[in-house]
């Protein structure tokens, strides 16, 4: 995979629900796989925001199209959310290390916390184009912050909702939900995408119920490409060295056993080049 | 017909003026998907240490107006992998290097410069003296003329070789020109300018710093203006001193305003990561700025401002 940059005219961009769907013509995107992720420039030629923002890709058709959901929420998504069909915005993709799928047919469970269900539709499609049986977990602070429902209901066994004020679905979170699923169906794999105290609950749960997790993590990035080194997370290699690692090649999708989600945004001591007792 | 652009640092002929910028692009290797990363002018590496160094905690960056603070922390795999990976990387691509140094005392300098004085494939060398990502700020070597002559001294004591050692200095002093001429007098070939200023962000929900490392520095646009005061004042003292300038260039533009004040050569930094092409647009872009103007070269303008 090799990521381009890419001038690419927005062909529309429409609420759903609390979020916004943007749909870009691509001609030069080469393929994506689920859980890759595209960066944007925001603020236009000139502008005072230096930084992209950073978003998992929807959907993509090679050579065509590139698909995003976002949230209004800063003043650089802001900026993205006033932006018109036609307009000509700068963006990279693909990029990072997207969701490893399963060599087996096993039983597979989605779970996505809000807009991180953006990914997951591609996700559950390639997982039953090889035979795995997919059930999903969708959760959300409130129904307007869900995202993807019917879409996800189309492409896996069966959908489950929740929401924490009960607007839809169980009242709750996913992982009150995610046990029984995982234990009913025999699940052997468990993806997620959200929040990062959901996917250290996830990671959690699946661990303790006997399956894989995969989660793509949300961590604040500058460049996106490898070369700012802003966005690492501590994560324990093959070897079991802990390293701080960064989200934008390596991941965004990490093992869920291999983060050390308790020592997110610090450095453990035992970290490989940690500093040491009198200084580094 | 489109102006020369070749320049030259000390002894180091350039063919592009356009570089990157230390701690801005890695090694290289990640900007090669954007572009032929063997026709830059160089590639400054990210500052190599004597041991792997994990960095600051998360966050380490907070975008603001025009630039952004970054708490990086020196994160590396230290001068031994250094080699074995990215510089093996770099040599292998023909790209020209230069290599960043950043030592915990000045031993470390010295004992990095010897190391590197005898591998092949370094065309360069910068002593980052003045990163501020550090707990101590008595770590900064740049802000006193003394520690800063003493690191510079230790590495050219080992310096065996005739790449050229640039010296890389921080604005956040009281006068940079007395600096400058203070690691001139220990043997530099030449500076590089600026290094990020120390700054601050405030989360005001959570009231307390935005950084992990608390401070940071600060860089991209929201900068150049001081950068180029600081090649003004540097290069109306020391003429003959060759300078790399950085510090926001964003533009062929911009590239030209640092070349006018005195530099040799620009590296692109903070740009490059919301715009990975970037070196290359500028290379172009300045060119064009020469040729508009009637130049047939980029040396004929170095410093031309000095003039009116």
């Amino acid at each position: 995979m090799s990521a381009k940059q890419m001038q690419c005219t927005i062909k529309s961009i429409a609420p759903v629900g609390n979020y916004l769907h943007l749909v870009l013509d691509a001609p030069e995107i080469g393929e994506v796989q689920p859980g890759h992720f595209a960066a944007v420039a925001v603020g236009g030629i000139g502008g005072g925001m230096l930084l992209r923002r950073a978003f998992s890709i929807h959907k993509s058709a090679p050579g065509q199209s590139l698909e995003i959901i976002f949230a209004p929420h800063g003043e650089g998504t802001q900026w993205l959310a006033t932006q018109n069909a036609g307009d000509v915005i700068d963006v990279i993709a693909p990029l990072g290390q997207p969701f490893v799928l399963p060599r087996q047919p096993v039983a597979c469970v989605i779970v996505a916390g809000g807009y991180g269900a953006a990914p997951m539709e591609l996700l559950a499609r390639a997982l039953r184009s090889r035979g795995c049986r997919v059930d999903v977990v969708l959760g959300a602070a409130t129904e307007a912050k869900l995202f993807g429902v019917l879409d996800l209901k189309g492409v896996s066994d069966s959908v489950i909702v929740t929401t924490d004020d009960g607007t839809s679905g169980v009242r709750g979170r996913v992982t009150d939900v995610l046990p029984n699923i995982i234990k009913q169906n025999g699940s052997q794999a468990v993806y997620a995408c959200g929040p990062m105290p959901m996917l250290h609950a996830v990671a959690q749960v699946a661990q303790e119920n006997g399956a894989f997790s995969q989660c793509a993590v949300e961590e604040s990035m500058a460049c996106g490409i490898g070369v700012c080194m802003t966005c690492v997370l501590p994560v324990v290699g093959d070897d079991g060295v802990t390293r701080m690692v960064r989200s934008c090649v390596e991941g965004p999708v990490f093992r869920g056993d291999r983060v050390r989600w308790n020592d997110v945004h610090t450095i453990p001591s035992d970290a490989f080049g940690a500093p040491r007792p009198g200084g580094h | 017909m489109s102006p020369d652009l070749t320049t030259s640092l000390g002894s180091l002929q350039l063919a592009a003026p356009t570089l990157t910028a230390s701690g801005c692009a890695a090694a290289g290797k990640e900007l090669a998907q954007f572009g032929d990363v063997s026709t830059l002018g160089a590639v400054v590496t990210k500052s190599i240490m004597m041991q792997p160094r994990s960095g600051r905690a998360t966050p380490r960056m907070a975008e603001t107006p025009s630039g952004m603070l970054n708490s990086i922390g020196l994160q590396g795999p230290g001068i031994e992998v250094f080699l074995e990976k990215d510089l093996a990387w770099l040599r292998e691509n023909n790209v020209t290097t230069i290599v960043s140094i950043a030592g915990n005392n000045v031993e470390e300098f010295g004992e990095l410069a010897r190391i590197l004085a005898k591998v092949p494939g370094v065309d360069g060398l910068e002593v980052n003296i003045s990163c501020p990502n550090v707990e101590s700020r008595g770590q900064v070597f740049a802000c006193n003329p003394v520690s800063a002559a003493q690191v510079i001294e230790t590495v050219r004591s080992v310096w065996h070789s005739d790449a050229p050692v640039l010296a890389k200095l921080s604005p956040d002093v009281t006068d940079i020109v007395e600096i400058a001429h203070s690691v001139v007098e220990a043997g530099v070939d030449g500076v590089s300018m600026i290094n990020t200023l120390l700054g601050m962000v405030i989360d005001v929900d959570g009231m307390k710093p935005m950084l992990g490392g608390r401070t940071g520095g600060l860089s991209g646009p929201a900068i150049r203006p001081v950068a180029v005061r600081a090649i003004y004042q540097v290069h109306a003292a020391i003429p003959h001193l060759p300078i790399l300038g950085m510090g926001g260039i964003r533009t062929g533009h911009d590239a030209l305003e640092f070349i006018a004040a005195g530099a040799s050569a620009v590296s692109i930094g903070t740009v490059v990561f919301g715009d990975p092409s970037a070196p290359w647009r500028i290379e172009a872009e300045l060119g064009q700025e020469l040729e508009s103007r009637g130049y047939n070269s980029l040396s004929e303008v170095i410093g031309l401002a000095h003039q009116n």
